[in-house]
């Protein structure tokens, strides 16, 4: 990618969080909310795009890092109350110490055992959340205290019930994932991750340390994912075992694709596609998901790289 | 040719099940050489530089190169000491653009040029097997004899001290050939280069000595002189 491209493509980013933060003053309080909920699972989406995008490795089972920020946020909160902040690096670290240990074990697999060894893992997670019903009420879940839901910050209060706080929350959370994402992307370790998703077995042979680099993408994917859950119970004062269930893996998937893979806005686009066709279709139908995978069927036949992939390939080579 | 010894081999051997593909080979190479390995097909050339560039584990036996033992390193440590390999079957980025192979070419090998930037390395690369024109072309686009040559200026992008080059010119046309040998010569100039070669005309034109593999054992060794003269090679290829 030249100089130029590269401003183009800063700029748009840019642009894109602009469009965002003024969206927050013409949205109706629906929309809002809405808007609030997508920009979070879209940090979580992005977190997956960095392992399945960017260096070619499909999982399963990112609902347990989403969930082990989710959980590790709500809990700490609920039962030891802890301020938000705290719970929040919480939750993060949760998301990295998780995904390393279960990096080393899971990338002795590739291709579909890897799919496998990660949806069992996040299986394990999930029937823990309900095993550790006494802590977690399983599926029933956690409301988080309304008292629990403010903080100080160098003396300003933030009150997370207020909805322009949790948007601007939400969206500087993501400004920082976009962030995060494209300078990982850009840098030498960006490169290698590309490489080992074009062709590994090449890739080794020109003296990279392919393991060591799929496991620095698997943490970086996997906190990135817990960040989105610790935001997610923060935010919402949520936590339940539904969160880490495979249809949260399938769906950080599905927006990936949709939005396509590999490119940083992706998965962004992708779970808002997928979040209005399911909100517009369940208003007429029950069968809602009926409709969402039709959809999906459209654009697997007629957009195989997503739709912001496609849109790279025919008309902005440029795209992030 | 009795130079430094830059690779050494002790009793190398790797079997399949019940089938001894490299058995006990004693192997050694000097700095600077053009060294051709030979042999009929099935002969165990191929298994045998794998166990050099680490793709395999030898079942016993040694590996030296500059002098330490090499033979528990995994591949990607062999390359960053030095030992590049280039693959019989062509294995590139095929979605990617030119340069960007060889810049991951560049910035995975651990002899870095003091000073020279990723980019500058990929560029020479590039332009020492004429490609610097093709740039921006995505590889897998481009004609087989240029993946071909792409292929060895990955290698090149390594700065290698060691070039291993498994059948590089099969599947490329005589005068391409011919460029290829040009080439080949140019590389011996800084490295030492490892070739197996099916070619004879080839591995005569371009090598100091020749190794002669088969059944997975050294037949013969020496000059090109030597073992177009060698009885036993010649049954080797001919039968007996």
């Amino acid at each position: 990618m030249s100089g130029a491209d590269r401003t183009k493509a800063v700029l748009l980013l840019c642009a894109v969080i602009a469009v965002l933060f003024v969206l927050q003053f013409l949205l109706p309080e629906y929309h809002h909310l809405s808007m609030t909920r997508i920009m979070v699972l879209a940090v979580f989406a992005m977190g997956y795009n960095v392992l399945f995008g960017y260096t070619g490795l499909l999982s399963l089972g990112h609902a347990m890092f989403f969930a082990a920020g989710l959980y590790a946020a709500g809990l700490t909160v609920y039962h030891l109350e802890w301020s938000v902040p705290l719970a929040f690096a919480t939750g993060v670290a949760a998301g990295a110490v998780s995904s390393l240990v279960i990096g080393v074990v899971a990338l002795r697999t590739t291709g579909v055992s890897f799919m496998i060894v990660t949806m069992m893992f996040a299986q394990v997670a999930y029937l823990a959340t309900l095993y550790f019903t006494t802590y977690t009420r399983g599926d029933e879940g956690l409301v988080l205290p309304t008292a629990a839901r403010s903080f100080d910050v160098f003396g300003v209060a933030v009150d997370l019930t207020n909805p322009v706080v949790r948007y601007n929350i939400a969206l500087a959370l993501l400004a920082a994932t976009i962030a995060i994402i494209y300078k990982v992307v850009h840098s030498e370790t960006g490169r290698a991750l590309i490489a080992i998703r074009e062709n590994e077995p090449r890739t080794q042979m020109l003296g990279y340390n392919t393991f060591a680099i799929k496991l620095k993408a698997l943490v970086i994917s996997g906190t990135l994912s817990a960040a989105s859950g610790a935001a997610y119970v923060l935010l919402f004062a949520y936590v339940g075992s539904t969160f880490a269930t495979i249809q949260y893996s399938i769906d950080a998937l599905l927006y990936t694709l949709l939005g396509g893979a590999g490119t940083l806005l992706g998965p962004l686009a992708g779970a808002l596609m997928m979040f209005y066709v399911i909100d517009i279709a369940s208003e007429y139908t029950v069968a809602y998901l009926l409709i969402a995978g039709l959809v999906l069927i459209v654009l697997v036949l007629f957009f195989q790289k997503g739709v912001l992939g496609t849109i790279r390939e025919r008309w902005i080579r440029w795209l992030p | 040719m009795a130079a430094v010894t830059l690779l050494e081999t002790k009793d190398l051997s790797r079997s399949f099940g019940g089938l001894h593909a490299v058995s006990n080979v004693d192997f050694a190479l000097g700095e600077g050489e053009v060294r051709a390995i030979i042999g009929p097909n099935g002969a165990g050339k191929t298994t045998f530089v794998n166990l050099l560039s680490g793709r395999l584990r030898p079942s016993s036996g040694t590996v030296t190169f500059e002098g330490s033992d090499i033979s528990g390193l995994p591949a990607f440590e062999r390359v960053r000491r030095g030992i590049a390999y280039t693959f019989q079957i062509t294995s590139i980025y095929p979605n990617l653009p030119t340069l960007e192979n060889v810049m991951i070419a560049a910035q995975g090998g651990g002899h870095k040029d003091a000073g020279a930037s990723i980019a500058e390395r990929a560029g020479q690369a590039l332009a020492s097997v004429g490609l610097q024109d093709r740039a921006g072309e995505t590889a897998g686009e481009m004609a087989y004899g240029h993946q071909r040559l792409l292929e060895v200026a990955m290698g090149l992008a390594l700065d290698p001290t060691l070039l291993i080059l498994d059948e590089p010119t099969q599947g490329l046309s005589d005068s391409e050939i011919e460029d290829f040998c040009g080439l080949v010569k140019e590389i011996a100039n800084k490295a030492t280069v490892l070739l197996i070669e099916h070619n004879m005309p080839v591995v005569m034109q371009l090598a100091d000595r020749i190794t002669v593999l088969n059944f997975g054992e050294i037949l013969a060794e020496g000059t090109p002189e030597d073992i177009r003269a060698d009885r036993q090679v010649q049954a080797a290829y001919l039968g007996s």
